[in-house]
Order: structure tokens, then C-alpha cells, then sequence
């Protein structure tokens, strides 16, 4: 069936199963290959997008499911080449190491400080406890997110 | 910026990182590139009977691959060479590689794969290192021991009689998972022509091009192999990227297309390596006065089902295994063997967080025993510079693990909380309420090969100036996520004089990059970063050498003599050979002499809380304080030891790998937990720096250190909270229940 959906601000439309997953979708037929699989079935995060406001794991959501939808993907949160501050505090306090789950730990911030703007660490905490990361132990990622408001 | 070491430099690649254009292999297609599966054994031993290919399935559409169509050697080269690229009519566990399946629809690849019949004719297995010790089955060799190591130092067979005290113990660790969250994964072209190349997750590009020459046959200048973006490896693509790159390559040989193998998570949990499981056993002898004597320590690992790194593996845990103490006498005895698991192997640590573990645990009981603090029996037994470990290394800088201790509990409230929490604790004696409890460890990690290993490796690094006046560096060593591309931009801007960003990192790839060795051991910025700092300082040299560079000059004079130069002789390169510290002496025989060129010293204390009601032990902050030479970079250094402590604490109160007749049950994240941001406790770092003459700018390895503390620290510290001394990680709420009631019972 052909979907059509709106990625990073630009109108697309797709040939495709209706069950297929987005993150496929994304990844193969779009070439926006930053949305990364880890796990494929919800529980690391590397393949999260915003869709409509709401954050989600591509890996989980059901082509069909997108008919019309606004998706920011990690290719679309940086603008004219200005990085995003989160994007900036991740490279300058360490939050990003081998960058696997980083693209959607900075959505999953992004997201967060749209929100609450001002998080405290148990909002941080809570707000990405849904992105799982292997290297860095999240301290600095904690930290990011904090030098990123501040900005 | 100016002498960028020592300072927070952001990391070199971190831009593409953050924006998504890191590309990773999975990332990458080729024109006509064909997927591919592998199917794997149904039992865990057996003989290969019969192969069928059931289903509604085109399979003359198919690409398949078994041992038969094997160019070379069907061995993936290591050390003993003993595991087989793919069954050819026996299998020795579970998820043992036999047909390689590859197709341009990956959907209908999975099917296909689903529709492989293959029967084996089972023969008994063994699943436990307890079972393979006492030879149930002969499943390896003629006694199922991969290597044994018999370090002796001393009499420890004369010091019994004259102990005050002998104490023994025995303590176990579980399998771990390095749940790297890129997953395994490789791309192959391959043609009698043009040879063979490989793109993929990796540590180790040389590591595969050995095991690719031997598998194909072919000339070493054939075989071609480049590291993609690499998600994270912890070890974990150490060794196992060789079979799975021989596999891509193996269907682009017999395809003629490029081939495409990724591992989904479930595979690669349940077929790759994991931690070694461990048991060691301690019979100490101490004096009244908190004077260790004696140590005699049986350490044994489960290897798994094939020898891979296992010896090695079984090495550093050897030589750990009597710690930071000095005693006159030690005995370790320590085996690797063979059970019908997949292969166990590297990960961050390397056999040394299972023998620290258990030692560090073992203190604590010996202290108990002799009637001192864990710190003051510590304290009665640190070792200090001129005194011997239990190699009889002789240590030659300033140690003073006295005062880390010191330091690490000012920074932890250790004497407060210690004293707060035993009234607290007594004083709440209502059922299902929180315990609190404080422990600590004390640790070293050598950095580096072990014994003689880097003189065996003579590893190369390159560097080569452009007209530009861009310095390009050259190594096999890889990008992980550990910050390789940032500490040599770092060490060879600093040494230059030039800015950061005119130092280029080059993409390892064997075709282009000299072999600097693997990227292990905790050896990239201490041993290769060395290598950088001589390899650039030869640019420097042979442009002074040819009168075109003054002894001081500016960013652009170098520029100019770098132009001058390559107009003049066409191009500047230089490299530089591994040259061992002086004074290192290591008898492999004996085992006996320097173990490490330099050891990392660290004190990790740990706060616990522990729940009456819902047995969950939770990390409520985390000390970690070392003494790693000189810091290259606070952010990244800080950073490999939070990870590093994540990851420990994973080890010790997440990380259960529920077995099933040698296979993983739980190979999913939705039911093997690891922390997640909610999880984790303030790890909070400190750095003691003393730096390292042999390494550059004064710095020691770090990578893997972290590991080594927080499973003993952590259970010290429960031990505080609960008064119950558990020997073995990962210790889950389902064990401490168990062992918690049953002692509440006793006590009604």
C-alpha cells in the first residue's frame, strides 16, 4: 500500500507492506540510516523517532500506522547545519562514545527538554530510561542534557 | 588549542556521532548485495547425519554454503586453531555454525533458514566447568583442559604450620554478555581475482586477516580488511568478528556478490562469546597480627566448547588473582576447560574481574576471621614499591595504595556512613525495612600484553604528512567508542606543536594501516598512543634532518617544510616498532618475572541499600578512585570508568544468563537485563595521576580497570547491610530472597 508521511519537514510518500516496520522503512527506502536497530522489539531505544510530538521506537511501529504523520528522525534535528544544543553538549561533555544509541538518546533528550525545560536528575533519569547505553554508564549523558538547558 | 593532553579535547568524531552520519555496516549496501543466515546445530554434541531442505522454498534461488566449499583451512586461526568455521560432521554445541544460507529477500532468507533440516545423533554433553573438571565426559582433548598456569611463589606447602589463622573460601561468577548494542556484523566481496574484502564491526582487523588467509588459502596482500563504525565491543569483537566475516565471505566467494551478514539481537546474544564463568578457591594463611603468609588459589574458567582466547583469558586472571598485596607465598593454580557451551571469551577485564572478585571478597572474610577491619587488614598488606607481586614483580614506581584508601573514603564518608548505618540498621528492627550497608575493594589491572606478549606483537604504527601539512596516522587500532581517534589526534598534536585539527585519523583498514596490534588489553593509548608519539616525532625529525624545519616553528612553517619536502622527495612517512620498557623480564615457563609493564591502582567503594520487602540490592553511590598515570583526557578517561562501573554493576545485581542445555534462554533484552538510565547510582571519579615514564605524555592503560572493583565492593558492601556474606555475582533478587528467608526462618 502507499503511505504518505512527512520526515524532517519533507513530504514523502512510500511503497509498502502495511506491518512493515518504520524502522525498516526509514533505514531502506528512505536512507535516513541514523535510526538504528539494537534490539528490535522496544527495549533499547536505538531506533527512536518523534512521531507527532510523541516519542517512539520505529522498531515497533506498523508502516500503516504513519498514514500522514509529522516523524523527526535524527537526520532532522540538527537545522541548516546548526547543531542542536543537545546534539553540541553530547559532543562537548562526553555523552556520545561509540554513537549506536546516541541518535536516539539526543531525540529522547530533545524530546525531554520540550517538555521540561528546566529537568531535574530524577526527571533526566526518567525521561530517558527508555534508551539504553552501553558505554558511557550515563553519567555523562546526565550531564549533557543538563549543560544543554543551561545553554 | 595548545598542548591538547591532559585537556577535556571533545571527541574527534563526535559530529557525525550526534548527527546520525556515522556510518556503521549495517549502514552500508552494495549494488546486488545478497543477505545471509546461518544455520546453526540443534543439539549440543552430536554426529552430523543427515542435512535436508524442507518447505515451499525456492532453493535453487539459494546461495549455501557448508564446510565442502571451504577453499583453505576450515579452522578459524587463533591459537590452537581448533574451531571449525562451519561443522563438518561433528558438533560440540548448540549453536555451532553448519550451512550458510544467502539470498537477495532477507524475509524469505529467515524462512529458509526455519526449513533447514539437520539431524544429529546425540551424544552426551557437559554444561558446568564442575562437570568437565571431573571428566563426566571427555568432550576436548584428553582431559577437557584447554591450559593450566602454576604460578609459585615461595613455600606456601611450609608456611601452614606456622599460621595463626587459615581461612578458606570458594566463590563463583556467572556469564556475562558485552551487549555492545550495535550487534555483530559483516559485508564481504570476494573473487578469485580480486581476493577478499571484509567491512564490519570489529576490534581487530588483523585478527581477521589472519583467520581470512587461512580460510581462503590465499596470499596475505589478498585479503583486504576495513572497520566500519564500530557500536561498541567490550571484547565481544575481539575474536568473534573472524567467523563471522569468514562467513560473509565464504557466500561472496561461492555467489560472486556481495554479502550482507548481521546478526539480529537474539543471535548474537545467544551465539557469540560471553564472560567466562569462573569458580576460584582460597586457603589463606595469616598471622594473628593481620600478616598474610600464605595464599594458595585454585582459579578455573569454563571455556566453552572451543579453546578461542581461553588461555589467555585464563593468564590475566591468573596473575590478578593475588591482587595488590604482598605475601611471601603464593600458590595459583588455574585451568581453563571445555563444556557444550558456545565458546566464552574476551570482555572488558579479561579473567581479572573473576579472580578480583573472589580475592577481594575473600579479604573480607579473612579480616573478619582475624578480627581486624577490612581497611586495617588491607592496610597490614598493601603492597609498596620494591616489594614483589606474586610473579615475583618486582614493583618499581611509587605505590601508595594507604593513601588512596584514605582518599577514596574522605571521598565516600566511608568511617561515617560506616558507623551510621550499623546503628541505623540495629536500630530499625520493625520487618521490611531498608538496610543500608558500605564496602569497598582494592585492585590493580595491568595494562598492556601480558609477559612477553607486546614484544611477540611488534606492533607498527605509521604516520604521514601531506603537501597540505595534514599529519595522517596510520594503525590497525580501532575506533570503539574508547576514544581511539581523539587520544592519538591528541598525542601526535601535542607532540607537533600542531593543532588538532590537522591531525587525521586514517580508517583502519589491513590494505592501507600497518598492524598495531589488536585492540585489547587496555594497550591502545598506553602501548600504540607510545608508538604515535615516536612514529610523528619522526616527521619532525626527518624534516629537521633535511634542513627544512627550524627546532622551533609555527603551525605554517611546518605546513611549508612538509610542502618543500614532498616537492622535493615525493612523500613523507615514518614508522615506529614496538620497543619494550627496559629492565622487563617474563619467564613463560615458570611463569615468574614482570607481568605488565605498568599496573593501574584503584580503591572503588560502594553505598547499598538493601529492600526487606522486595530483596532488590540497589547501588545508592559509587566511589571510584585510581591512579592511571598521566590523564590524556579528563572527559573520556572519566567517561571508560562510568561506563566501565555501569557495566560492573551489571555484572554483580542484573546480569543473569539463564542456561538451557548449553544454550542462552533469556537472549533478549527484554529478559537480560542491563542498567538502564533509572538504574544507575551517582558514579562518582577521581584520578590520582603519577605518570608512567613509558607511556606517552606519562599515561597508563584504563580501559579495562573498571571492570575489576564493583562486584566485590558491592557485595562487601551487602554483607554490611545484611550481615550475609554471598560468594557469587551476579547475585539476583530471586537468590537473596531465597537465602534471606530461609535464614529468617531458622531465626522464628
Amino acid at each position: 500500500m502507499q503511505i504518505n508521511f512527512r520526515v524532517n519537514g519533507e513530504e514523502r510518500s512510500v511503497e509498502g507492506f502495511p506491518m512493515a516496520r518504520l524502522l525498516d522503512v526509514l533505514r531502506e527506502q528512505l536512507h535516513l540510516t541514523g535510526t538504528k536497530e539494537g534490539c528490535g522489539e522496544g527495549e533499547c531505544g536505538a531506533c527512536t523517532v518523534i512521531i507527532d510530538g510523541q516519542i517512539v521506537n520505529s522498531c515497533l511501529v506498523p508502516l500503516a500506522q504513519v498514514n500522514g504523520a509529522e516523524i523527526t528522525t535524527i537526520e532532522g534535528v540538527a537545522g541548516n547545519g546548526e547543531l542542536h544544543a543537545v546534539q553540541q553538549a553530547f559532543i562537548d561533555h562526553g555523552g556520545a562514545q561509540c554513537g549506536i544509541c546516541t541518535p536516539g538518546m539526543v531525540l529522547a533528550a530533545v524530546d525531554l527538554l520540550k517538555r521540561n525545560p528546566q529537568p531535574n536528575e530524577n526527571d533526566i533519569r526518567n525521561g530517558l530510561a527508555g534508551n539504553l547505553c552501553r558505554c558511557t554508564g550515563y553519567m555523562k549523558i546526565f550531564e549533557s542534557v543538563v549543560r544543554a538547558y543551561q545553554k | 588549542m595548545d598542548h591538547p593532553i591532559g585537556k577535556p579535547v571533545p571527541r574527534k568524531e563526535g559530529r557525525k556521532k550526534v548527527t546520525g552520519q556515522a556510518l556503521y555496516v549495517d549502514d552500508l549496501s552494495f549494488p546486488d548485495m545478497l543477505h545471509s543466515v546461518t544455520v546453526r546445530s540443534p543439539a549440543a554434541r552430536g554426529k552430523i547425519t543427515n542435512i535436508s531442505f524442507g518447505g515451499n522454498i525456492p532453493w535453487d534461488e539459494f546461495t549455501i554454503v557448508t564446510a565442502k566449499d571451504i577453499p583453505g583451512a576450515n579452522y578459524v586461526a587463533l591459537i590452537l586453531n581448533d574451531q571449525p568455521y562451519l561443522a563438518e560432521s561433528f558438533v560440540n554445541h548448540p549453536e555451532e555454525p553448519v550451512l550458510l544460507l544467502a539470498h537477495a529477500d532477507k524475509y524469505l532468507l529467515e524462512e529458509a533458514r526455519r526449513n533447514v533440516h539437520i539431524e544429529i545423533e546425540e551424544q552426551p554433553a557437559i554444561f558446568s566447568l564442575t562437570d568437565s573438571l571431573v571428566k563426566k565426559e571427555i568432550i576436548w582433548g584428553e582431559d577437557n583442559v584447554f591450559k593450566k598456569f602454576l604460578v609459585d611463589k615461595g613455600n606456601v606447602d611450609d608456611a601452614w604450620a606456622n599460621a595463626d589463622f587459615i581461612v578458606e573460601g570458594e566463590y563463583e561468577t556467572g556469564a556475562q554478555e558485552q551487549l555492545y548494542i550495535e550487534n555483530n556484523g559483516a559485508i564481504a566481496i570476494a573473487n578469485e581475482t580480486d581476493g577478499v574484502t571484509v567491512w564490519g564491526s570489529m576490534q581487530c582487523p588483523y585478527y581477521i586477516h589472519k583467520a581470512l588467509v587461512k580460510l581462503f588459502g590465499l596470499p596475505e596482500e589478498k585479503i583486504r580488511i576495513i572497520q566500519t563504525e564500530t557500536g561498541g565491543g567490550f571484547g565481544g569483537k575481539e575474536e568473534y568478528p573472524s567467523l563471522i566475516a569468514g562467513h560473509a565471505a565464504l557466500l561472496a566467494w561461492k555467489s560472486g556478490k556481495p554479502v550482507k551478514m548481521i546478526y539480529d539481537r537474539a543471535e548474537d546474544m545467544v551465539a557469540t562469546t560471553k564472560r567466562h564463568p569462573s569458580r576460584t578457591r582460597h586457603k589463606t594463611a595469616v598471622t594473628r597480627d593481620g600478616k598474610l603468609l600464605a595464599m594458595e588459589i585454585d582459579f578455573v574458567i569454563d571455556g566453552g566448547a572451543y579453546c578461542t582466547l581461553s588461555p589467555v583469558v585464563l593468564s590475566r586472571g591468573t596473575i590478578h588473582a593475588a591482587g595488590p598485596y604482598v605475601c611471601p607465598n603464593v600458590r595459583i593454580h588455574s585451568r581453563a576447560v571445555a563444556t557444550n557451551v558456545p565458546p566464552h571469551g574476551a570482555f572488558r577485564g579479561f579473567g581479572a574481574p573473576q579472580s578480583i572478585f573472589s580475592l577481594e571478597r575473600h579479604m573480607d572474610k579473612v579480616a573478619q576471621t582475624v578480627g581486624l577491619t577490612p581497611e586495617e587488614f588491607r592496610r597490614r598488606n598493601f603492597i609498596h614499591e620494591g616489594e614483589t607481586t606474586a610473579t615475583s614483580q618486582m614493583i618499581r614506581e611509587p605505590v601508595d595504595m594507604d593513601q588512596l584508601l584514605t582518599q577514596a573514603f574522605q571521598h565516600s564518608d566511608y568511617h561515617a556512613k560506616r558507623e551510621r548505618f550499623a546503628r541505623e540498621n540495629s536500630a530499625s528492627n520493625g520487618r521490611f525495612s531498608k538496610k543500608r550497608g558500605i564496602g569497598f575493594a582494592s585492585f590493580m589491572h595491568g595494562a598492556g600484553f601480558t609477559g612477553s606478549g607486546e614484544v611477540y606483537l611488534q606492533s607498527v604504527v605509521s604516520a604521514e604528512a601531506t603537501a597540505e601539512g595534514i599529519v595522517r596516522i596510520l594503525a590497525a587500532s580501532t575506533e570503539i567508542g574508547q576514544g581511539t581517534n581523539t587520544i592519538f589526534s591528541q598525542i601526535a598534536s601535542e607532540t607537533l606543536g600542531l593543532d588538532f585539527d590537522s591531525i587525521e585519523i586514517v580508517q583502519p583498514d589491513t590494505g592501507r594501516v600497518p598492524n598495531s596490534g589488536p585492540t585489547v588489553a587496555s594497550r591502545t593509548s598506553m602501548v600504540v598512543g607510545k608508538l604515535v608519539e615516536s612514529a610523528v616525532m619522526g616527521l619532525k625529525q626527518t624534516l629537521a634532518g633535511s634542513g627544512l624545519l627550524p627546532d622551533k616553528y609555527s603551525e605554517s612553517e611546518f605546513k611549508k617544510a612538509c610542502a618543500d619536502y614532498i616537492a622535493k622527495f615525493g612523500s613523507l612517512k615514518t614508522s615506529s616498532t614496538y620497543q619494550p620498557p627496559p629492565n622487563v623480564h617474563w619467564d613463560d615457563e615458570k611463569y615468574q618475572g614482570d607481568a605488565y609493564g605498568a599496573y593501574a591502582w584503584a580503591i572503588y567503594v560502594a553505598e547499598v541499600s538493601f529492600d526487606e520487602l522486595t530483596y532488590e540490592a540497589r547501588v545508592e553511590d559509587f566511589v571510584a578512585l585510581q591512579e592511571v598515570g598521566r590523564v590524556l583526557n579528563p572527559v573520556l578517561a572519566a567517561g571508560q570508568i562510568e561506563g566501565g562501573v555501569a557495566q560492573a554493576i551489571g555484572f554483580t545485581l542484573f546480569e543473569n544468563v539463564v542456561w538451557k542445555e548449553g544454550r542462552m534462554a533469556n537472549n533478549q533484552m527484554t529478559n537480560y537485563i542491563i542498567p538502564t538510565p533509572a538504574d544507575i547510582p551517582p558514579i562518582r571519579v577521581y584520578f590520582e595521576e603519577n605518570p608512567y615514564a613509558y607511556g606517552p605524555g606519562g599515561a597508563k592503560g584504563i580501559g579495562e580497570l573498571p571492570m575489576d572493583g564493583a562486584a566485590p565492593a558491592i557485595l562487601n558492601a551487602i554483607e554490611n547491610a545484611t550481615g550475609v556474606s554471598f560468594t557469587q555475582v551476579p547475585l539476583m533478587p530471586e537468590q537473596l530472597m531465597d537465602t534471606m528467608s530461609k535464614m529468617e526462618q531458622a531465626f522464628t
